[in-house]
C-alpha cells in the first residue's frame, strides 16, 4: 500500500509543484509570445498524460496487488485498444507538433523592414556592430581579424567603413522595432542568449547564423553564453539595452565607427 | 527484420521432440584457472567482467557527478575544484555514464548472460573474439581513466566534444593529452564493442534452440538485439569522428576546423566546419540513447510480465515498436541542433520525425501498464523498479516533447531543461531498470537472493531521491538557468531561491549517492550470506531459468540443448496447472494460445 500512497504522493506532487513553483520564466521582452503559449500547450497535454498514466498505475496496484488465490488475466493482445491508444496519443502529438510547426516557419522568416545587427564574439567576449549610414554591413572575415581590427572587417569594402563597432560593450536596440540578429564567431562556438528575448542561436567560426525578434519592453538585461566555449564560458557576459527610440539614436550618436576606430587604434587598449 | 526459420516445428505442434545432441568433448571447457575466470571465453563470465568493470568506473563517474553538485550548491567550498576541474568533471562524467557504464553493462553485461541463456545457445557463436571485447573494453577503460594522471588532466570539452573548442587552449586538456586519450578510448572502445556486437547479433540470429522462432523470443532479447544493431550501425559514425578529429588536432588538417583566431593569433587552419562534428556526433549520439533505451525497455517487459504473473500485454506491438523505434532513431539526430546554426529549414522535418517516434514508445508505456492491468502483481524489488521506471521513463519521456518540437527548444536548450530531461529519461530510467534487473537476474548468477531490507532501502532512497532531484531541476531550466556553468555568479533573473533549489538538490543527490553503497554493500553481502534461491525463485517462464544447474556451468545446458514449445509470456494460462509454464515444455501441459507470428 505504501507504494500506491507514494505514487498517488508523486502525481498530487508532481502538479502542486508545478502550480506553486517560484520558478517560472522571465517576463518576455519580444514578440516571441507565440513560444510562451506553445510551450504552455505542451505542459497541459503532458501534464494530462503524466497524471493519467500514474494514476493509472496506482490503481492497478491498489486493485491488482497480489493476494493468496488471485489469478491474473489472460489476455496476450487486444487490436482494438492498442490502435485506440496509438492513434489518440497520434493526436496528442499532432496538437503539440502544428504549432510548433507554424512558429517555427515565423521564427525562422525574417521580416524584410528588420534592421540587422551583428554580434560577433570571441574567448570571453561579446563585440557589436550596427550599419552606418548606408545601412549595410560591409563584408568580413576571421583571416583579417587583426588587433587594430578585432571583427575583421574588410577594408577595402567600401559600406563597412561607416560601421558602428562595439567592443565588449553595451548593445543597445530600439524598441518595437525588428532586429535580425547575425551571429559571427571568430574562435569557437558561442551562443548568443538572453532569457528575455526567448530566442538564441549558436555562433560558429566560419559561418553566419541568426535569428530576428522585435523588443516588446525597454529596460536591461544580461546576455549569456549558451554553448560551452571553454573555462570563460560562465564568465562570458554582456549587456543588452532596450531604449526608446530617442534614447538609442543619442546613444547611436556617440558609438566610434569603422574609421574612426582604425585612425585611433594606438590609443586603445591591445585586444585581448 | 528477416524471419530466420528455426527448425521444422510448426506452432503448436503437441508432443516431445527429441532435442540436439552434443557430444561434452566439443564444448571446449577451459582447464585451467586462468581460462575459467579471467581469459574466459564463457560469455556468462564475461559479462560478470564487464558489470564489474562498467560498475566500477561507473562508480568513478558518481563520485564526480557529487563533487560538481557540491560546487553548484556551494561555490568555493572546495578549493580545488576549480573551472578547468569542474568541466573535467563534467565531461568524464557524462562520458562514463552513457558510454562506459550504460552501453556496457546493457550489451557487454546483459546482453552476455542472457542472449545465450534466453535464446537457448551453448554460448556465443565467437567466444574467442567474445573475450577480446572484454579486454579490450578494459583497455579503453583504462585509457580514460588515465586522463586523470595525464599531463594537463582529462579533457574539459564536454562530453560532446564539440570542436573547435575541444582541440584549444581555453578548454582543459584541449592542447594537452586530455582530448588524444579521450579520443584514443573511444576509438579503441568501438573496435571492442564491434567485436562484442557481431557476437549478439549473430548469436541472435544463428544460435536459437529449436522451436525458438523469433517471435518467441523474450522482449529482453529483442531490445538487446535491436540496440546492438544499431550500435553496429551508429558507432562507425562517432568513429570516423574521432579519427578526423584526431588528425585536426595531431596532423594539422581541418576537417571541423575553419580559420581561427585563438585569444589573438591566427590558426593555421582554414575550410573545416565545426557542424560537420555535430552531424556525426548526434548521428552516433541519438541512437546511442535508444541503445540504452531499448535493452532498459526489453527487460522492464520481461520484470513486470514476470512479476505480474500475466503475459506482456501486445507483444507483437511491442516488438515492432522496438523495431520502428530503432529505425525512427536514425533519421532524428538533429533535434539536438536546433539552435546550431545548421540550415533552420531542417527544423520542419526533424521536429516532424522526433514527435512520430512518440507514438511507438507512448504505446509501449500503455503495454507496460495494461500488463498490470488484472494481473496478479507481486510488489517484489524488480517489480517496485520497473514501477520506478514506468514513472521515470514517462516524465522524461514528456519533457522529451518539449524540447523535440524545434520552436519550444529554443529557449529550452542548453538551460538546466535538458540535463534534467536527460537525466530523467536516459539516465535515472535506464539505471533503475539495471537495478531492478539486478535483483532479478542476482540468483541466477549467484544462487542467491540478494537481501530483501537493504534493497528496499535501496530502492526507495533512489527511486525518491533521484526524483526530488531531476524533476525540480527542469523549472530552473525553464527558468533560463543555462547548463554547464561553472558558477552563475550575480545574474539579474536568477532569484536566491533558486539557489536555495540548488541546495537541495545536491543534498540528495549526496543521499542517492550514499544509497547506492548500500547496494554494492547487499551486492557482496548476499554473495555469501544471501538465501539460496534455487534454480527459478521467480517462477519464470524464460530458458535461463530452467538450467539444469544454477550458476549455469559452463555450455549452460548439460547434454542435451532445450526446445521451445511456446513463447515467453505463459503466465497465468487458463487451465494449467501453475501460473506459469516455461517455454520448454512441450504442449499438452497446459492449454496454450499461441501468438502467431
Amino acid at each position: 500500500m505504501a507504494v500506491v500512497l507514494i505514487l498517488v504522493l508523486i502525481v498530487v506532487g508532481s502538479v502542486l509543484f508545478h502550480v506553486l513553483s517560484p520558478w517560472w520564466w522571465t517576463p518576455i521582452a519580444s514578440n516571441w509570445t507565440y513560444i510562451d503559449s506553445t510551450l504552455v500547450i505542451t505542459f497541459w497535454i503532458t501534464g494530462i498524460v503524466f497524471v493519467a498514466v500514474v494514476s493509472f498505475m496506482a490503481y492497478c496496484v491498489f486493485r491488482f496487488r497480489h493476494k493468496p488465490g488471485n489469478k491474473a488475466h489472460y489476455e496476450p493482445e487486444n487490436r482494438r485498444l492498442e490502435l485506440l491508444l496509438g492513434g489518440g496519443t497520434a493526436l496528442g502529438v499532432a496538437a503539440m507538433l502544428a504549432p510548433g510547426l507554424i512558429v517555427w516557419n515565423q521564427f525562422i522568416t525574417v521580416p524584410a523592414d528588420a534592421a540587422s545587427v551583428e554580434v560577433v564574439s570571441q574567448q570571453w567576449l561579446w563585440s557589436f556592430r550596427l550599419p552606418g549610414a548606408d545601412g549595410k554591413l560591409g563584408r568580413a572575415e576571421t583571416r583579417d581579424v587583426t588587433p587594430e581590427n578585432p571583427l575583421g572587417l574588410d577594408k577595402n569594402d567600401a559600406s563597412g567603413l561607416d560601421d558602428v563597432i562595439i567592443e565588449g560593450g553595451e548593445l543597445h536596440l530600439p524598441i518595437g522595432k525588428p532586429v535580425h540578429i547575425l551571429l559571427r564567431s571568430v574562435d569557437v562556438l558561442h551562443d548568443f542568449y538572453v532569457p528575455e528575448f526567448r530566442a538564441k542561436m549558436d555562433m560558429i567560426p566560419g559561418m553566419i547564423t541568426y535569428f530576428w525578434f522585435t523588443p516588446t519592453r525597454t529596460g536591461t538585461f544580461e546576455i549569456l553564453c549558451a554553448e560551452l566555449c571553454g573555462v570563460g564560458h560562465p564568465q562570458m557576459r554582456g549587456t543588452v539595452v532596450v531604449d526608446e527610440d530617442a534614447d538609442y539614436q543619442t546613444w547611436l550618436g556617440q558609438q566610434q565607427t569603422f574609421t574612426q576606430l582604425t585612425a585611433s587604434s594606438e590609443a586603445l587598449p591591445p585586444a585581448n | 527484420m528477416v524471419e530466420i526459420p528455426s527448425g521444422s516445428i510448426p506452432s503448436g505442434s503437441a508432443g516431445a521432440i527429441p532435442s540436439a545432441e552434443v557430444e561434452d568433448v566439443e564444448l571446449y571447457h577451459p582447464h585451467s584457472w586462468w581460462t575459467k575466470y579471467v581469459f574466459s571465453q564463457d560469455a556468462k563470465i564475461i559479462a560478470v567482467q564487464y558489470s564489474i568493470t562498467a560498475i566500477a568506473i561507473g562508480l568513478v563517474a558518481l563520485v564526480l557527478s557529487w563533487l560538481m553538485r557540491i560546487q553548484l550548491a556551494f561555490p568555493g567550498y572546495f578549493a580545488f575544484i576549480d573551472a578547468d576541474h569542474y568541466y573535467q568533471f563534467i565531461t568524464m562524467h557524462g562520458m562514463i555514464m552513457v558510454i562506459y557504464l550504460l552501453t556496457a553493462l546493457f550489451l557487454g553485461g546483459f546482453g552476455n548472460y542472457l542472449i545465450p541463456l534466453m535464446v537457448g545457445a551453448r554460448d556465443m557463436v565467437f567466444p574467442y573474439a567474445n573475450m577480446l571485447s572484454y579486454w579490450i573494453y578494459l583497455l579503453a577503460v583504462l585509457i580514460l581513466a588515465a586522463g586523470f594522471f595525464a599531463p594537463g588532466g582529462p579533457s574539459g570539452a564536454g562530453w560532446t566534444l564539440y570542436p573547435p573548442q575541444s582541440v584549444l587552449s581555453g578548454t582543459p586538456g584541449g592542447k594537452d593529452w586530455g582530448i588524444l586519450l579521450m579520443l584514443s578510448s573511444l576509438i579503441v572502445f568501438i573496435i571492442g564493442f564491434t567485436m562484442g556486437g557481431l557476437n549478439y547479433v549473430v548469436t541472435v540470429l544463428q544460435g536459437r534452440a529449436r522451436g525458438m522462432t523469433l517471435m518467441r523470443m523474450p522482449l529482453t532479447v529483442w531490445g538487446i538485439f535491436t540496440a546492438t544493431v544499431m550500435a553496429l550501425l551508429a558507432f562507425p559514425a562517432l568513429f570516423v569522428a574521432c579519427v578526423m578529429m584526431m588528425f585536426d588536432r595531431l596532423l594539422g588538417t581541418s576537417f571541423f576546423m575553419p580559420a581561427i583566431v585563438e585569444m589573438g593569433t591566427q590558426l593555421q587552419h582554414g575550410g573545416g566546419s565545426p557542424i560537420l562534428f555535430q552531424h556525426l556526433f548526434w548521428f552516433f549520439g541519438h541512437p546511442e540513447v535508444y541503445i540504452v533505451a531499448l535493452p532498459a525497455f526489453g527487460i522492464v517487459s520481461d520484470l513486470i510480465s514476470t512479476h505480474a504473473r500475466k503475459n506482456i500485454f501486445g507483444y507483437r506491438m511491442m516488438v515492432w515498436a522496438i523495431v520502428i523505434i530503432g529505425a525512427l532513431s536514425f533519421v532524428v539526430w538533429a533535434h539536438h541542433m536546433y539552435v546550431s546554426g545548421m540550415n533552420p529549414a531542417f527544423g520542419f522535418f526533424f521536429a516532424t520525425t522526433t514527435l512520430i517516434i512518440a507514438v511507438p514508445t507512448a504505446i509501449k508505456v500503455y503495454n507496460w501498464v495494461l500488463t498490470l492491468w488484472r494481473g496478479d502483481i507481486h510488489l517484489t524489488l524488480p517489480m517496485l523498479f520497473a514501477l520506478a521506471f514506468i514513472v521515470t521513463f514517462v516524465n522524461g519521456g514528456l519533457t522529451g516533447l518539449f524540447l523535440g518540437n524545434v520552436v519550444v527548444d529554443v529557449p529550452l536548450s542548453d538551460t538546466m531543461f535538458v540535463v534534467a530531461h536527460f537525466h530523467m529519461v536516459m539516465g535515472v530510467a535506464p539505471i533503475l531498470v539495471i537495478f531492478g534487473a539486478i535483483y532479478h537476474w542476482y540468483p541466477k548468477v549467484t544462487g542467491r537472493m540478494l537481501n530483501d531490507v537493504l534493497g528496499h532501502i535501496h530502492f526507495w532512497i533512489t527511486f525518491l531521491g533521484t526524483y526530488a532531484i531531476f524533476f525540480p531541476m527542469h523549472y530552473l531550466g525553464l527558468l533560463g538557468v543555462p547548463r554547464r556553468y561553472f558558477e552563475m555568479g550575480e545574474t539579474a533573473f536568477v532569484p536566491p531561491s533558486a539557489h536555495t533549489l540548488n541546495i537541495f538538490i545536491t543534498v540528495m543527490a549526496l543521499i542517492v549517492g550514499v544509497g547506492q553503497m548500500v547496494f554494492l554493500f547487499n551486492l557482496v553481502w548476499s554473495l555469501f550470506r544471501g538465501r539460496e534461491s534455487g534454480g527459478n525463485p521467480w517462477r519464470a517462464t524464460t530458458l535461463e531459468w530452467q538450467t539444469p544447474q544454477t550458476p549455469p556451468a559452463h555450455g549452460n545446458w548439460g547434454k542435451d540443448l532445450p526446445v521451445v514449445y511456446r513463447w515467453a509470456y505463459d503466465y497465468s494460462v487458463p487451465g494449467a496447472a501453475e501460473d506459469f509454464i516455461p517455454q520448454n515444455v512441450p504442449s499438452g501441459g497446459g492449454v496454450t494460445r499461441e501468438v502467431h507470428a
